[in-house]
């Protein structure tokens, strides 16, 4: 259990860990933009530092500790003298340096290793920088020593004499809503073991017993010690504790500290005390009223679980069971005929909650874009100082939502492409000033849904591609395939994405090895998306990632061509027309096209296409569905509009996706447990 | 313990071993893997998908799964049979790849020891390229089905088609 507990700490170190230095590296970029450190900003990077170093010393990584705690004295002289003269891009430094240190050590914690990493060079370098600081600004300050002074409890008066063995009762109260508070009375246990002679503590079955939670919530934590050391030290020690909201000390006689600790604590108290948390968890068990409410207010961290994929798939699947096995008894065919209305509303609420099962089972996936792109800030930033240029980083429908692995997929890419823009795409500020062009590059990160994919641009208003450099390198390289005047412009950029082309003469340290493109292309290419480059020449570049989402939710528009079922995605269509006086154009190859207000659509007969014997033969029985697509018009001609709905986009099984069907992307299960397949507009169009 | 162990597992697997399904196509016994069948199901609306040979009779949703489903009988080129309720569709899979293969008649799981099965005779014509082996126990001789062959092989189908025509 005890082990089992210290795992279960370490995560929760983890974790708080790497949302204190998450929220740090925010603070960080934000205060670096407006050019200063706010008074709010320094507090609260000297919170999270104090955290961290708190936090880090219970699970004795010492590195760690050490670190936050420089930092927490650079931050603290900050915060009390306000000094004048302050470099903040150094500071930055610091701290982002700080931040990467910490990052780094933990995902050694996290692959099992220790935090042994060498810290000493930059807590020597922070100590420095606080130093230069106090010269600086004049003033020399009690800095570090400072900072651990805390509201001075009742007992600290009667400073006791060290050496002498004596005897202090302490209860210890926590935060509300820090939850697992016997996992951190344990650790405040853990501790003092190292600077007492012997204690006891109540609850004490802080790990076995769950009550005991609701017994620390209510009357705290009560540890009774005797020690040589003097009650300063253990007192400091015991403010360290985290989340600790209040700390009762006083001492106790030693006899009095032999009898409790023999006989365990008074009858009594500990009576009330079980009453006491049996009333709470009776409440509990209540249903929640107020009571629970209040619990509920607590950390981002036990709001957060991670679950295992293959679960969520599996309950994913289960829920549409669920909707087709709901249809298959609210819409059977015994019930036809039959006036149940009791039956009919009982169904009506069936119906309600699956469907908001099934909305809620597909948002478990989806995770939206913003930490991916806010982590690109960190890569514009480091990446513009590296290079001296200006840069200012634009977010777009960083909101959009993709499923969970899309996201680990394209990080990598997106950093990539980002450095690229920077170190090759944009000019010099000086340069760009000589052309006329704002001092400060722009580079845009943009996300957007596109019916079954989910398309990531990254655009930069610098140079553009050079077309005679990039042929004069892929003649070079013999990676020329065509002659050269057959190649569109299109093409020509798209060499950069072959393997081994870097067209920068200088290599540089961020890109320019010439690995860099091609595997940008297998990255989006391993899960299935596509990658495509313009260029303006001293107008831009533009990358445009593709990612098809693995489960996309898409409005759909439903078909029918004979008996087969279609889907078009919503956002193809631009109308629907039946013929009324609109011009047929046929072609001598017998092509139709359809010309609807100067625009003339390819007609494409679904029915003909896929070989469906169909109801409507003749143009004026059916529908023309006019479609666009990247700039590419189809027209569809069908039987007969269903109507709109919402659909889940599903592969299509392996066996059939090897033989790739043209211009089906999916297939969708519909209310009824049919199966209906989604039309890939764009698929048409080769 | 350790011992135990491995015995247990070695059983384990010796219960799939040598078990074959036995099938009827157009009054012919197949036999395939019991170690492939996931399930055997009854017939079930199905979905055409275009543009796929003949034998892929469409799509179905088995319980929010979507299976390709193959005729058996066409795809060794026999009449096609009216389904029924008691047509079979056996839900294998390989490979990570699905398929349901719809049956004439699912008979019963039998134990068929590797020195009863003999390998087919080496004729080039018909479709013994799916049989990996003949067997000769009890009345009729059963073929025994390469699962993976049937879910693998169309390059070589589509090419005997293009020869035929």
């Amino acid at each position: 259990m005890s082990g089992n507990s210290g795992e279960q700490m370490l995560d929760v170190f983890i974790f708080e860990t790497e949302q204190n230095v998450g929220q740090l590296e925010a603070i960080v970029l934000e205060s670096e933009k407006s050019g200063r450190y706010s008074e709010d900003a320094v507090n609260e990077v000297f919170r999270i530092m104090h955290t961290i170093k708190g936090s880090a010393a219970m699970m004795m990584f010492g590195n760690l500790s050490s670190l936050a705690h420089g930092m927490e004295d650079l931050f603290f002289y900050l915060r009390e003298y306000k000094p004048k003269k302050v470099d903040y891009s150094v500071l930055s430094d610091l701290v982002l340096a700080g931040v990467d240190f910490i990052k780094a050590e933990l995902q050694k914690i996290k692959g099992g290793a220790g935090a042994d990493g060498d810290v000493s060079q930059l807590t020597g370098s922070i100590e420095e920088f606080l130093k230069y600081l106090q010269a600086e600004n004049g003033m020399i300050a009690e800095g570090g020593e400072e900072a651990h002074k805390f509201p001075e409890t009742a007992v600290r008066e009667d400073e006791i004499r060290a050496e002498r063995l004596s005897a202090y009762e302490a209860v210890l109260y926590f935060d509300d809503g820090c939850e697992m508070e016997s996992v951190r009375a344990y650790g405040v246990v853990r501790q003092l073991r190292g600077f007492v002679d012997d204690l006891y503590y109540y609850p004490g079955d802080i790990l076995e017993n769950d009550d005991s939670v609701e017994i620390i919530r209510k009357q705290g934590f009560t540890v009774g010690f005797s020690t040589r050391k003097p009650l300063r030290e253990i007192s400091s020690i015991l403010q360290n504790t985290l989340f600790l909201k209040d700390l009762e000390l006083r001492a106790i006689t030693l006899e009095q500290f032999k009898e409790i600790k023999e006989k365990g604590f008074p009858e009594r108290e500990e009576a009330a005390a079980k009453q006491e948390a049996q009333k709470a968890g009776g409440k509990r068990a209540g249903a929640g009223g107020g009571d629970r409410a209040e619990d509920s207010i607590s950390l981002p961290a036990s709001s957060m679980i991670s679950v295992n994929v293959a679960k969520l798939d599996k309950l994913m699947d289960l829920v549409g069971e669920m909707v087709i096995a709901e249809a298959m008894v609210t819409q059977n065919p015994d019930l036809q005929g039959l006036e149940l209305e009791n039956f009919g509303q009982a169904a009506r609420q069936l119906q309600k909650i699956t469907r908001e099962i099934q909305d809620i089972v597909m948002s478990l996936r989806m995770v939206p874009l913003t930490t991916t792109f806010l982590k690109m800030q960190r890569v514009v930033r480091d990446t513009s100082r590296k290079v001296g240029k200006e840069v200012r980083l634009r977010l777009i429908g960083e909101n959009t939502e993709v499923d969970k692995n899309i996201i680990e997929n394209i990080s990598d890419p997106l950093m990539h492409l980002i450095r690229n823009a920077i170190d090759h795409g944009l000019e010099e500020p000086e340069i760009r000033e000589a052309l006329g062009k704002e001092r400060t590059g722009t580079v845009t990160l943009e996300a957007r849904n596109d019916g079954n994919y989910v398309v990531v641009s990254v655009r930069d208003d610098g140079r553009g591609l050079d077309k005679e450099k990039i042929l004069r390198k892929a003649r070079r390289n013999n990676l020329l395939s065509k002659p050269e005047d057959e190649l569109t412009d299109k093409e020509i950029y798209s060499l950069i994405f072959l393997p081994g082309f870097s067209t920068s003469e200088q290599i540089t340290e961020l890109s320019g090895r010439g690995v860099g493109m091609d595997v940008v292309k297998k990255n989006l290419e391993s899960i299935g998306g596509t990658v495509a480059v313009d260029s303006k020449k001293g107008r831009g570049t533009v990358f445009t990632l593709k990612i098809p989402l693995t489960l996309a939710i898409i409005e759909g528009m439903k078909i029918n061509v004979g008996n087969s079922l279609f889907i078009i995605p919503i956002n193809d269509i631009r109308e629907t027309v039946r013929l009324t006086g609109n011009k047929i154009i046929v072609d001598p190859d017998g092509n139709e096209m359809i010309m609807v207000r100067d625009s003339c659509y390819p007609i494409i007969r679904l029915s003909e296409f896929y070989s469906i014997p169909s109801a409507a033969t003749k143009l004026e029985e059916g529908v023309f569905i006019l479609t666009e697509h990247d700039d590419n018009k189809v027209c569809f001609f069908v039987d007969e509009l269903l109507g709109q709905q919402e659909v889940v986009v599903k592969a299509l099984p392996g066996y059939l996706r090897r033989r790739r069907i043209r211009g089906i992307s999916g297939c969708t299960l519909l209310g009824d447990g049919s199966i209906s397949l989604i039309l890939d507009v764009g698929g048409f169009v080769n | 313990m350790g011992g135990y162990e491995m015995e247990d597992s070695y059983y384990e697997e010796d219960t799939l071993k040598d078990k074959y399904l036995i099938f009827y196509v157009a009054e012919e016994a197949f036999a395939i893997e019991i170690r492939y069948v996931m399930e055997i199901i009854g017939i079930q609306p199905m979905t055409s998908v275009p543009e796929l040979p003949d034998y892929i009779r469409g799509i179905i949703n088995l319980r929010g799964t979507i299976v390709p489903i193959m005729d058996v009988r066409l795809r060794f080129k026999k009449p096609f049979l009216e389904y029924t309720d008691r047509t079979c569709v056996i839900i294998v899979e390989m490979n990570e790849i699905s398929m349901g293969l719809v049956v004439d008649r699912v008979a019963e799981v039998m134990t068929i020891p590797e020195d009863e099965i003999v390998d087919p005779p080496e004729i080039s014509k018909g479709h013994n390229r799916y049989v990996k082996g003949i067997c000769k126990m009890g009345e009729d001789v059963k073929l025994i089905l390469d699962c993976n062959k049937i879910l693998t092989d169309d390059e070589v189908e589509q090419l005997s088609q293009i020869r035929e025509v």
